[in-house]
């Protein structure tokens, strides 16, 4: 602990500056922490003791599936929606954000019905909603250039739309934040030089929003990455598709979700690395911006409760 | 310094000049016209409408009444039979390629180096070669004295320095009137006289200038027309000298006895 040093002109003070040395002072005694830490590990031990020697739970049928190749499939799947979702959304909530922003009228009100809607209901809501859309659109498209609906939208497509289209409207969100976060006069400043509102977006403001935009643009892939999980549903064959179907066959319902937890986890934590890259990357030009260490980067993203927000869609 | 006063197109001419923000009036009638190579100081107490009117010239406020001219052209309209057409964002970003202007706060693009803020508008805007806009720039930092400070980001420059590029900026667009809005109001004292000192070369070098100071040692000694504005409307002109020597308004010697 920190030695505690007496406030500046006290004798103390004078005579540590007399003799340059580190004050020594004994530190407040913490024994509350000992004790609460004691507890809590003993807690956590008794709790992994119980899961690891659980007669119920086959931790050889977790083995047995953790590298099956259904499951990899389906963790390919997860990861293929999660990256496409976030493309698109993040694409989608860019235009978004800027119509929002808009000096027009009619943008303004087109993006703020879509943001409305799309966060107004319930993502499952929305992927049950386009898994079925044949039900009320049979046909998609105008006269001859038009397609059977069921053979359009396949599970896979119907997950992608539903996650993308709802993403969008939470990174519209994200990004007018980080828009609006840029000082004024950096777009006046540009204008007086004669660029565009266009450009100026493009090439002074949307750099400068970055760094406010990309925290909490990691927390929703992260979120995405859960959210995925979702697609169950409509059997659109993700990890945890996949892992249910096995179970549905063995009844081994614990040990695959077990399985399932576990790539989830390492897809987490592996995200976890890229971000504090770009965190640093999108700093620049910005004094006393300390990134966090990777280390606090993962054990933040790993807390339970970072994603209260996202949970309740 | 006498500037030439060139008989022909005034670089700015104001006639009747109105601004209001909602329901507070801010300038009231402003006449007044600025020849090409003059230095014109514009100055009053914080309020008057002085900044307001320097941000009508390149249209970053509209004017709600009577017209403002620069080089000949009407601001932010276009005047075709007896109506008038706002301009669209194009035209008035191509008006405002040719005025430069310097701000109280700077506003240098905190992502770009110095070398890059300056670059930027000739290459984007103006979509000129970047070898050509590269050895400009250097030029141009040389002269501000930053040569040394091209690969610096904006933050890790003084107030004084940040100034210095920000007036490189705008002269890298080759303007031909030069906008300062309290140039050095945001500074430490220690600092103001470098910036001075560049827009002294400026005004040599036969730049056009519009001028919003308190600085009155600057006005009396480079401006060649000073204009004291108070509460929206121009209380007394002429040159800056005189003026500050021998007002002749009430509202102007109680403010210059305030601040000389």
């Amino acid at each position: 602990m920190s030695s505690y040093a007496d406030p500046p002109g006290t004798a103390s003070d004078t005579a540590a500056a007399a003799t340059h040395e580190p004050l020594k002072a004994v530190p407040v005694p913490r024994w509350g922490q000992w004790v609460a830490a004691a507890v809590v590990i003993a807690l956590l031990a008794a709790l992994v003791w119980s899961v690891a020697t659980n007669k119920n739970i086959q931790w050889s049928v977790v083995g047995q599936n953790l590298f099956e190749g259904t499951v990899l499939r389906g963790l390919w799947v997860t990861i293929e929606l999660t990256v496409l979702a976030m493309v698109a959304g993040i694409a989608l909530g860019i235009v978004l954000a800027v119509m929002r922003l808009s000096h027009n009228r009619v943008l303004r009100s087109v993006s703020g019905g879509y943001i409305w809607l799309f966060r107004g209901t319930p993502v499952l809501v929305q992927l049950l909603v386009w898994f079925n859309l044949a039900l009320f659109f049979p046909r998609i498209g105008f006269g001859a250039f038009s397609a059977d609906t069921n053979a359009l939208i396949k599970p896979f497509v119907a997950a992608l739309l539903a996650l993308a289209l709802n993403e969008a409207a939470y990174m519209a969100e994200v990004v007018r934040g980080g828009i609006l976060a840029v000082d004024p006069g950096q777009a006046e400043a540009a204008g007086a030089l004669g660029m565009t509102r266009g450009l100026t977006m493009r090439r002074i403001v949307l750099p400068q929003a970055m760094r406010v935009i990309i925290p909490p643009t990691g927390n929703e892939v992260v979120t995405m990455l859960k959210t995925t999980s979702l697609v169950l549903v409509v059997g659109a064959g993700d990890l945890l598709t996949r892992t249910s179907a096995i179970a549905a066959k063995n009844f081994a319902t614990i040990e695959l979700l077990l399985v399932a937890s576990f790539w989830y986890l390492v897809l987490t934590s592996v995200f976890s690395f890229g971000q504090a890259h770009l965190e640093r990357r999108f700093a620049r030009g910005v004094a006393g911006v300390q990134a966090r260490s990777l280390g606090q980067r993962i054990l933040a993203n790993l807390k339970p409760g970072r994603v209260a927000g996202g949970a309740a869609r | 310094m006498t500037a030439p006063m060139v008989k022909g197109v005034p670089m700015v001419k104001a006639e009747g000049v109105h601004k209001s923000f909602g329901h507070v009036d801010v300038l009231k009638g402003i006449d007044l016209e600025v020849a090409p190579r003059e230095v014109f100081c514009l100055v009053g107490p914080s309020g008057s409408g002085k900044s307001t009117f320097l941000r009508c010239i390149n249209h970053l406020e509209k004017v709600d009444a009577g017209q403002l001219y620069v080089d000949g052209d009407l601001v932010g309209y276009r005047r075709s039979g007896d109506k008038l057409h706002e301009l669209r964002e194009k035209e008035v970003a191509a008006h405002r390629r040719d005025i430069g202007m310097v701000f109280q706060r700077f506003n240098l693009f905190a992502h770009m180096t110095v070398l890059e803020n300056v670059m930027e508008a000739p290459i984007r805007v103006r979509r000129e070669a970047k070898a050509v806009v590269r050895a400009r720039a250097e030029a141009l930092l040389d002269r501000v004295g930053l040569g040394a400070k091209a690969d610096s980001y904006p933050a890790q420059l003084s107030g004084g320095q940040q100034q210095r590029v920000a007036i490189a900026r705008a002269l890298a667009m080759e303007p031909k009137l030069m906008l300062f809005d309290e140039p050095t109001s945001a500074l430490d004292p220690e600092l103001v006289g470098e910036v001075l000192d560049v827009m002294r070369d400026l005004a040599e070098s036969g730049m056009t200038m519009i001028v919003v100071t308190h600085e009155m040692g600057f006005a009396r000694e480079v401006g060649d027309a000073l204009v004291f504005m108070d509460d929206g409307i121009v209380v007394e002109a002429g040159h800056p000298r005189e003026v500050l020597a021998n007002p002749q308004h009430g509202r102007t010697k109680a403010f210059l006895s305030k601040v000389l």
